[in-house]
C-alpha cells in the first residue's frame, strides 16, 4: 500500500476537490443564474441546436471543472452541498460522508485530501445554509452523464432532486420520501 | 406474511426484543471464503439461544466471501436469525432491488444496508467499485419497495417483502457535529435499527446519543451500540491504526498495555463486559451488537458476565417448516 501510494494517482476514483471558489461568491453566482424565463428559452434553445449545445457544455465543463472539480454527472447538487462537489467523493455519496473519515478529517479511500464531506459541510454551515444537508438526495439518473445541469435545471429537471422536510409533517425528515417517478 | 420466522414467534428474534423492550443482543457470521455451508452451522451453533439475531456481512472489508444472502439462509436453517448485510459497493440499483426482493421471498427477517467499504482495503482493490446508490438512498429503496410495494421505477411489486429495515452509523468519524443528523436522515429515509461502529469512547458516543434524543430519531429507530473485545496488542493497533472510522482513546490503550502479556486477553474481555454494562444504563440505548470476529464461542461468557438476559427460548424445530429447508447443500 504504501509503494502504490507514491505513484501518479490513477483516474479510476474520484478524488475529493477543495473548491477554488468561496461558498458564498458560490451561492451568489447561483442568484445570477437562477431560473428565469429567458434562461429557460435559453436551455430550449440550446436543446434544438447541438452544436450550440455542445459549446455551451463544454463552456460548462470547463468552468465548474476548474472551481469545482465538476465530473458533468449532469444533475448538479452543488447548491445543497455548500458548493463542494460529491461526486468527487470516491464513493460518489450524495448524501453525507461515509463513516471511514479519519480523525484528521481525511478521505479514507485518498488520506492525503481532506474528505469532500467534511469540506462540503464547513462550507454550508459557514455560509448559513447548514439546512440543505438535511435534504434527502435522489440516485442519481446516470442518462445525464455529460449534459448540461444548467440546463436541466433551467428546464426544471432537476426539481425534487433534493427533498426537503415537510413543513407540516409533525415528524419534520422522518418518513420523507426521497421522491419517486409518478407511477 | 405469515410463514416469516419473526411472525410465527413474535417474542423471539429482533422485531420480538425491540417490540418487547427487551435489550437486544446481535453478533456477527462472517462467511467463509470457500465453498462451506459447515463454517456458517458451525458459528451459528456457539451463537444459538444467546443472540437475537445475527448480522451476516456482505463481501466484509471488500474481501470475497460467500454471498450474504446464502450465508443468511443457512444461518437461519441452524437457527440463528439472520441480518442480511447488502452493500453499494457490488451492485448495482437493479441487482440490490433483486437480493431485497429474494430476502423477503427466503423469509429473511431483517436487512442491514449500508455503503460499503471501498474495493481499495480488500482483496481485489483493481475492481470497479459500484456506488449506484449511497446508504442513504438503499435505505429509502427498500422503505419504499416494502411500504409502497413499488421498485424505484415505479412498477409495483407483489407480494412485499416484510423484512426490518437496519443501517449502520459512525458516531466517531469526522464531522462529528453531522453524525446525528446523519442518521436522522437514515431514519428519515427508513431506517428502523442502526448499529454503530465500535464504542470505546463513550463520552462521544454519550453525546450522539444525546443529540439523537434531541432530534426524536431515538423515537423512530432503535440504537445498537456496537462492542466488541479487544484480545491482543496486535489487535489493539489494528484497531488503532488500519480500521477506518475507530476510535480507541488513549486511556484504553493504557489500561491494555499496562498488564501483563499474558493477561491482555482477559483484561480485553473485561473491557468488553464493562462497555456493555455501561451501554445498557444510556437512555435510547436498545442494545449492543457483539463484533467477536473469529471469537464467537466466547460470547456467551461476554454476556453472562455482563448480565444480559438469554433472549427467549427459541424452539429447535423454530425453522424446520421454512419453506427452503432441504433445497441447496445437503448435510
Amino acid at each position: 500500500m504504501g509503494v502504490d501510494e507514491q505513484r501518479v494517482p490513477g483516474g479510476g476514483w474520484p478524488r475529493p476537490v477543495v473548491p477554488r471558489i468561496g461558498a458564498r461568491v458560490s451561492y451568489a453566482l447561483h442568484h445570477l443564474l437562477a431560473a428565469k424565463p429567458a434562461y429557460r428559452r435559453l436551455g430550449a434553445w440550446l436543446e434544438r441546436r447541438r452544436p450550440a449545445y455542445r459549446w455551451f457544455t463544454w463552456a460548462e465543463r470547463v468552468t465548474k471543472e476548474q472551481l469545482y472539480g465538476c465530473r458533468m454527472c449532469g444533475q448538479c447538487a452543488l447548491p445543497d452541498t455548500g458548493y463542494t462537489c460529491p461526486m468527487t467523493c470516491p464513493k460518489q455519496l450524495r448524501n453525507g460522508p461515509c463513516g471511514g473519515v479519519s480523525a484528521e478529517g481525511r478521505c479514507e479511500v485518498h488520506p492525503e485530501l481532506v474528505c469532500v464531506w467534511v469540506t462540503a459541510i464547513e462550507r454550508a454551515q459557514d455560509a448559513g445554509h447548514g439546512a440543505d444537508l438535511d435534504l434527502l438526495q435522489r440516485p442519481v439518473d446516470h442518462r445525464e452523464w455529460d449534459r448540461s445541469s444548467w440546463v436541466n435545471y433551467w428546464q426544471g429537471r432537476d426539481d425534487g432532486l433534493g427533498i426537503a422536510p415537510s413543513e407540516d409533517d409533525p415528524r419534520p425528515l422522518l418518513r420523507r420520501e426521497l421522491g419517486l417517478r409518478p407511477r | 406474511m405469515s410463514g416469516l420466522p419473526g411472525v410465527e414467534a413474535p417474542m423471539s428474534g429482533l422485531r420480538g426484543a425491540f417490540a418487547a423492550g427487551r435489550f437486544a443482543v446481535t453478533a456477527e457470521i462472517g462467511p467463509p471464503r470457500g465453498a462451506d455451508a459447515e463454517a456458517i452451522t458451525r458459528k451459528a451453533d456457539h451463537l444459538r439461544g444467546w443472540v437475537d439475531a445475527a448480522n451476516v456481512t456482505d463481501n466484509q472489508g471488500a474481501n470475497v466471501r460467500m454471498s450474504s444472502l446464502a450465508g443468511s439462509l443457512l444461518a437461519q436453517r441452524a437457527g440463528v436469525e439472520p441480518v442480511m448485510q447488502l452493500t453499494c459497493r457490488d451492485r448495482n440499483r437493479m441487482a440490490l432491488q433483486s437480493d431485497l426482493l429474494a430476502a423477503g421471498a427466503l423469509g429473511i427477517p431483517n436487512v442491514l444496508l449500508l455503503t460499503g467499504d471501498h474495493p481499495r482495503f480488500g482483496d481485489h482493490p483493481e475492481a470497479k467499485p459500484v456506488f449506484d446508490l449511497d446508504g442513504v438512498q438503499l435505505v429509502w429503496t427498500a422503505r419504499t419497495l416494502r411500504d409502497d410495494g413499488v421498485l424505484m421505477s415505479g412498477k409495483a411489486v407483489s407480494p412485499r417483502p416484510a423484512w426490518l429495515i437496519g443501517t449502520v452509523e459512525n458516531p466517531f468519524a469526522p464531522p462529528l457535529t453531522f453524525r446525528a443528523r446523519r442518521l436522522a436522515k437514515k431514519v428519515a429515509a427508513g431506517a428502523e435499527f442502526v448499529q454503530t461502529q465500535y464504542v470505546f469512547d463513550f463520552e462521544v458516543f454519550e453525546r450522539w446519543m444525546a443529540s439523537l434524543r434531541d432530534l426524536g430519531v431515538t423515537e423512530h429507530c432503535k440504537i445498537i451500540a456496537g462492542v466488541g473485545p479487544i484480545r491482543s496488542l496486535r489487535a489493539l493497533d489494528f484497531m488503532r491504526t488500519a480500521v477506518p472510522g475507530v476510535h480507541v482513546p488513549d486511556e484504553l490503550d493504557r489500561r491494555l498495555r499496562g498488564v501483563p502479556a499474558g493477561r491482555v486477553e482477559e483484561e480485553g474481555i473485561e473491557v468488553c463486559v464493562e462497555a456493555v454494562q455501561r451501554l445498557a444504563t444510556i437512555p435510547g440505548v436498545a442494545g449492543v451488537h457483539l463484533m467477536a470476529l473469529g471469537f464467537e464461542h466466547g460470547v456467551p461468557d461476554i454476556l453472562r458476565r455482563a448480565g444480559i438476559p438469554r433472549p427467549p427460548t427459541v424452539l429447535p424445530d423454530h425453522n424446520r417448516h421454512h419453506p427452503m429447508e432441504g433445497i441447496g447443500h445437503a448435510r
